[in-house]
């Protein structure tokens, strides 16, 4: 079985955010990037696969990004990072994530002569959130679609999954190759051990030129959002002026 | 003749305030641009009133998709009948909410239709130059991104609570059937059972007021003043990632960088921290109230009121105060 990780590169959450003078662009300096959360929670799922059938699964690492001037803004360390839970290879496209649209063209184009049984994504990026790549990538490559997966659980050439939906849970069956984006629950994180990091070293990693696709969005600008009200601190002995407050906002 | 689509979400047999949002910001845009609004409704048959309910949000026309094998939400099939009725009437436009189906199905649709995808914006899209431009949250709350394009057909997804469903009643109506059949493959991944969670309670991403608690409340047994005050508020309830870890609260209650985002009206944040992991998911709530003992807690500094307190002595004080004021106001 043959399984297709893909992973975005994203700034920590606890990292400051400042942008270049015009406003297009984030200010990489001294910003620590990071493998974006959901997508640890997939790597782990692959790596429990792959533990559970080392001969018979393969799991490819696949980020579509360009390595920053500094150490902590390396794509191919987090690539590394990934392969020390015991994955196999890694695959970086050397492009800039423009957009969604130009993201998933480039990672279909990849996934298409391969032959992945399943093609694995966090649920978003913790950047724009915009749920946008797994779903375009299931779209051109027209496989079947799993959003919001909290579990996976496979039999021969079918899989059984549990997607979160409004107010619960759905179950769904869908035979392979599928591709699936992953929320809290598919596994539990992993912290890769020393064996693994030392072993991920010299594991394949493959950079790749992007195939030629232009990006339908692009960023004007950004801003800082606009400052917060004032703060009110309440006198707990005052309760009811909090009361007051909220009614006066239409909120009780 | 061109306009501005709308999929108007079904759950549970019954319109939400989610695709309210979603008709609201379709009118708005469609206004700008001198459109009529065309509301799609997708599924094996249409809830009572569809034509009534959804003709006071503004729209013009509805449009039924209806085939037995579109019973569930299965997004490809989704995606394709919303595609092919945007192909065969030349629609340009296409509003969706960013619900968890929203969202499973906008990507696909995008890239079936060939369009370009403005996802979890929260103001409708304006004119620039040659195309449009739009507001998006970015960072995890600590940005704002404006993003524009001017690919058509342009699809956007609206980000929950980011518009004030308005009614905008419509003189008349028409309805029109738009026929449709999935195909085997557009019907490969498939539903085959739903587990609800506790259906009387409201869900947390569709919230309006959200109560939740932290660490600070020191363990389940503790959670009756949360969930009374969310009574009493009609409100959802939630949870810091820690908590719901141990197992005090419910997975699905969890919110933060990992967990749920949400943006409600109103979140009581009681007995956390505010670590950055968990404003992540917060932070755009509209109004913030923070009761926390520690009043070096990080929270305050996002919070709009904040109440430094011990939440055992304080929240049950809350709760009597906002039932009075209930009791005197309710008429
Ligand atoms: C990669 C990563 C992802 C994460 N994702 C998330 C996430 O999605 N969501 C999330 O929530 N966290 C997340 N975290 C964890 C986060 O960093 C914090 O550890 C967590 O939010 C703390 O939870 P807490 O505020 O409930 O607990 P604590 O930090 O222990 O805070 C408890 C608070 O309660 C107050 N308190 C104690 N007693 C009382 C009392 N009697 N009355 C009033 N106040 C009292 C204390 O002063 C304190 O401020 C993540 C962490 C990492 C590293």
């Amino acid at each position: 079985m043959k399984i297709l990780c893909c992973i975005s590169h994203v700034p920590d959450t606890t990292t400051r955010i400042q942008f270049s003078a015009d406003g297009t662009q984030l200010d990489r300096t001294g910003v620590t990037f990071i493998v974006n959360p959901y997508d640890d929670f997939v790597l782990a799922r692959a790596a429990e696969l792959k533990e559970k059938n080392p001969s018979g699964v393969h799991v490819t690492v696949l980020c579509v990004g360009k390595n920053g001037a500094s150490s902590t803004d390396n794509v191919d360390s987090n690539l590394r990072k990934a392969l020390a839970l015991g994955l196999d290879e890694a695959v970086r496209i050397d492009a800039l994530p423009v957009d969604g649209y130009f993201v998933a063209n480039q990672i279909a184009a990849y996934a298409e002569k391969q032959g992945f049984d399943l093609l694995f994504f966090g649920k978003e990026s913790i950047d724009y959130n915009g749920s946008q790549v797994p779903g375009m990538v299931a779209a051109l490559l027209n496989l079947p679609y799993i959003s919001y997966a909290t579990s996976i659980e496979i039999a021969g050439q079918k899989a059984v999954l549990t997607r979160e939906i409004t107010g619960g849970k759905e179950r769904i069956e869908s035979p392979l190759p599928l591709v699936l984006s992953a929320q809290k629950g598919l596994a539990e994180w992993r912290i890769p051990n020393v064996r693994g990091i030392m072993q991920a070293k010299t594991k394949p990693l493959h950079v790749l030129p992007p195939v030629e696709v232009t990006p339908r969005v692009q960023t004007l600008r950004h801003e800082l959002p606009p400052a917060k009200g004032p703060f009110k601190k309440i006198d707990p002995d005052k309760i009811e002026e909090l009361v007051q407050e909220l009614a006066n906002k239409g909120l009780i | 003749m061109s306009a501005v689509a709308v999929w108007a979400e079904v759950s549970e047999g019954r319109f939400k305030k989610s695709t309210l949002e979603a008709l609201t910001a379709a009118r708005t845009w469609a206004d700008a641009l001198g459109l009529p609004v065309w509301a799609v409704v997708i599924g094996k048959e249409v809830p009572q009133n569809t034509s009534q309910v959804l003709a006071e949000y503004g729209a013009d026309k509805v449009i039924r998709i209806l085939h037995p094998e579109l019973a569930e939400f299965i997004p490809a099939a989704y995606a394709r009948a919303m595609a092919a009725f945007l192909a065969a009437h030349k629609v340009p436009y296409a509003v969706l909410s960013q619900t968890y189906n929203g969202r499973a199905m906008a990507p696909m649709l995008s890239v079936w239709a060939d369009g370009a995808l403005l996802s979890g914006i929260v103001q409708v899209p304006e004119k620039e130059s040659a195309g449009f431009r739009a507001r998006r949250i970015a960072y995890s709350n600590k940005a704002i991104e404006w993003v524009y394009t001017d690919h058509l057909p342009l699809i956007v997804t609206m980000r929950a609570n980011a518009i004030i469903p308005a009614r905008a009643p419509r003189p008349s109506v028409s309805e029109e059937d738009f026929a449709f059949t999935p195909s085997a493959e557009d019907l490969r991944a498939r539903p085959v059972g739903v587990e609800k969670v506790a259906t009387d309670k409201i869900p947390l991403t569709e919230a309006e007021i959200v109560v939740s608690g932290g660490r600070g409340l020191k363990g389940p047994e503790n959670w009756g003043i949360i969930e009374e005050l969310a009574q009493v508020l009609g409100a959802a309830t939630a949870c810091s990632k820690p908590v719901a870890d141990v197992g005090w609260r419910p997975h699905h209650e969890h919110v933060g960088q990992t967990g749920i985002q949400i943006s409600p009206n109103l979140y009581i944040a009681i007995g956390i921290s505010g670590a950055i992991q968990h404003l992540a998911g917060v932070a755009s709530s509209k109004n913030i109230v923070v009761i926390n003992n520690d009043p070096e807690a990080p929270f305050f500094k996002v919070a709009d009121y904040g109440i430094v307190a011990d939440a055992f002595e304080v929240v049950p004080r809350l709760i009597e105060a906002i039932k009075k004021y209930k009791a005197e106001h309710t008429h």
